[in-house]
């Protein structure tokens, strides 16, 4: 649409249409989000424990919560933890599922499909139902991995509880984020190599570059774009993990050892019912999430102004 | 190596990755046919011969499913409700005027699209408790509606954007007015976009736990997933009935796969198109 036509537009309706058909979503982004967000800001200068559950008015404390928490050793193990996490589960879903587009670009029309529906179904897993048949999975006595495991001469996993310490725990929470996210990485990269021209790797191939050469000269440069953002995305969603946590802990331990910073600020919030910690803690996470945000912002706002 | 050969060894391999992929997913259907006695079993059933539906007359025996069903489909048809006709008008603006504050606007959309609950649930269950709006549907719907908003704004922007203002104008010169040639020319070609942000809402509204879990505290006030888990946890309490539990988690999945497969082109170039469109 050319701006000359908009502006054509703009003239002859006057100014203020625009603002009228904002203000539903104005008023219920200021009422879900704008809201919630500065009451987490104030209270994260506030005392806000036990007592003022019960009614006594909170008291500011400056930065009182926030001094506590860059002091409390526990919440740095699971910021790192929560870190360690996010780092190792966002990069392996990319990897994996890069491969899986590459794969899916090189197979014939029938194998191509077979994949793509085994991943759409993997996909539109809703959270909870996914994690229930993962947990079944991974079950000590009846769970199938332990069972196929076993069948491999010279492994012993009869009875391996997955859940029982926090290294093995946050790999099977890895093990089923990665297979969540893949499909969305795979197919958004699959859809930035059809976007690489044929005759452009015909060329490439007839001046004898090897496959190798071709990935990393030609495909790699052109998908970069794609795959920067799906990791943006997978970094921001892999950080904010909540569910398969809370779900895996209802399975195994409650224990502090097996949070990350989901699980962390909720037990801070509910059974602590310290609201001023946990708002400071939050205030962390989402200070963390739009300052990598940013970067895809900036990117979607550029689509924008095309 | 021949390229053929190097072909037909790779299609194999995508058809065995295929396979691993989907086999929790056939898993749990496959299971919640196959009679609890046989479940108990050390020994994995890896098909559904002689099956049953007794889980899921079992799983859904004692009522509660049906509550929280309600639930659920009260809060899914108000989010999505909200959502189409908020985010329509938004886009609408967005997209076809040119105004002051536009961009703030737009920046503002994008970046609490990107707000996680994760980090806010305990502002919003303090909000949503003090107007006492927990166990219900307006107050965890408000909720949503926010979360939701933006992103179908984002989309319907698009699809707004897709038709051409000159086939209105043409409208216009005809003797329709501004607002009758949105509505007779530009809205009957927006369907599809309708359709898919409907479908994102109502997936977003369906399967969402977190805010759910803080701002529903009540057992009567559960929405389907609320149910899950609370139905795996009682059955935890005794030997676990996986038969039952499959079955239950089958019964939630089922309108959620069935759905995503509609919109899920939408979604994938929702999310990366200025990347993607190169």
């Amino acid at each position: 649409m050319s701006a000359d036509a908009l502006t054509r537009v703009n003239n002859r309706r006057g100014i203020r249409a625009p603002h009228l058909l904002l203000i539903p979503a104005i008023a219920i982004l200021v009422l879900g989000m704008g809201y919630p967000v500065i009451w987490q800001i104030v209270t994260s200068f506030q005392e806000y424990g036990l007592k003022q559950q019960f009614g006594q008015a909170p008291s500011f404390v400056g930065l009182d919560n926030y001094i506590t928490l860059a002091t409390d050793p526990q919440l740095w193990v699971v910021v790192g933890k929560s870190l360690a996490f996010c780092l190792i589960t966002a990069f392996v879903t990319l990897g994996l599922g890069t491969l899986l587009a590459l794969l899916m670009s090189a197979v014939t029309t029938t194998a191509r499909l077979v994949l793509q529906v085994a991943l759409l179904l993997a996909w539109s897993m809703p959270v909870v139902s996914a994690m229930t048949v993962w947990i079944w999975l991974f079950d000590r006595r009846r769970g199938a991995i332990n069972y196929l495991l076993d069948m491999v001469p010279g492994v012993d996993m009869n009875r391996f509880d997955w859940l029982s310490t926090p290294f093995t725990f946050l790999l099977v929470a890895s093990i089923i984020v990665v297979w969540m996210s893949v499909p969305f990485v795979s197919f958004s990269v699959y859809a930035g190599l059809t976007q690489v021209s044929d005759e452009v790797m015909e060329a490439a191939q007839l001046d004898g570059a090897t496959g190798w050469q071709r990935f990393w000269g030609i495909i790699l440069p052109m998908i970069r774009p794609v795959i920067s953002i799906v990791l943006l995305l997978q970094l921001i969603w892999d950080l904010r993990v909540f569910t398969q946590i809370k779900l895996l802990q209802d399975a195994g331990s409650k224990s502090g050892d097996y949070d990350l910073l989901g699980t962390y600020i909720y037990k801070l919030g509910t059974s602590a019912q310290d609201f001023g910690m946990a708002s400071a803690v939050s205030i962390l996470v989402l200070g963390i999430t739009i300052a990598l945000s940013w970067f895809y912002i900036r990117s979607l706002l550029k689509e924008d102004v095309a | 190596m021949n390229r053929p050969l190097a072909k037909g060894l790779l299609s194999a391999l995508a058809v065995i990755i295929a396979l691993i992929w989907a086999f929790p997913v056939y898993w749990m259907v496959s299971s919640s046919f196959i009679p609890t006695a046989i479940l108990q079993s050390f020994i994995p059933t890896f098909f559904p011969l002689n099956g049953t539906v007794s889980n899921y007359t079992g799983a859904i025996a004692d009522g509660s499913f049906f509550s929280a069903l309600g639930m659920s489909v009260a809060i899914t048809l108000t989010v999505v409700l909200f959502c189409i006709v908020f985010a329509f008008l938004a886009a609408a603006a967005i997209s076809r005027f040119r105004f002051r504050g536009r961009r703030s606007f737009v920046i503002a959309v994008l970046i609490v699209q990107m707000l996680p609950a994760e980090g806010l649930f305990i502002a919003q269950y303090k909000m949503v408790s003090s107007v006492h709006l927990l166990d219900s549907v307006v107050g965890v719907s408000v909720i949503y509606i926010a979360a939701v908003v933006p992103f179908t704004i984002w989309m319907l922007r698009g699809f707004v954007a897709g038709v051409p203002v000159d086939l209105e104008e043409a409208a216009m010169v005809d003797g329709l007015s501004r607002f009758g040639a949105f509505m007779r020319i530009t809205f009957p070609l927006l369907a599809p976009g309708l359709v898919a942000s409907g479908v994102y809402a109502f997936l977003q509204a369906w399967n969402e736990f977190t805010v759910a879990l803080v701002l529903l505290p009540s057992e009567a006030a559960q929405t389907l997933p609320l149910w899950l888990r609370g139905f795996v946890q009682a059955s935890a309490t005794r030997e676990t009935d996986w038969g039952q539990v499959m079955a239950a988690s089958t019964l939630v999945a089922v309108p959620v796969i069935i759905f995503f497969l509609i919109v899920q082109g939408r979604l994938t170039s929702g999310l990366v198109s200025g990347a993607v469109k190169g």
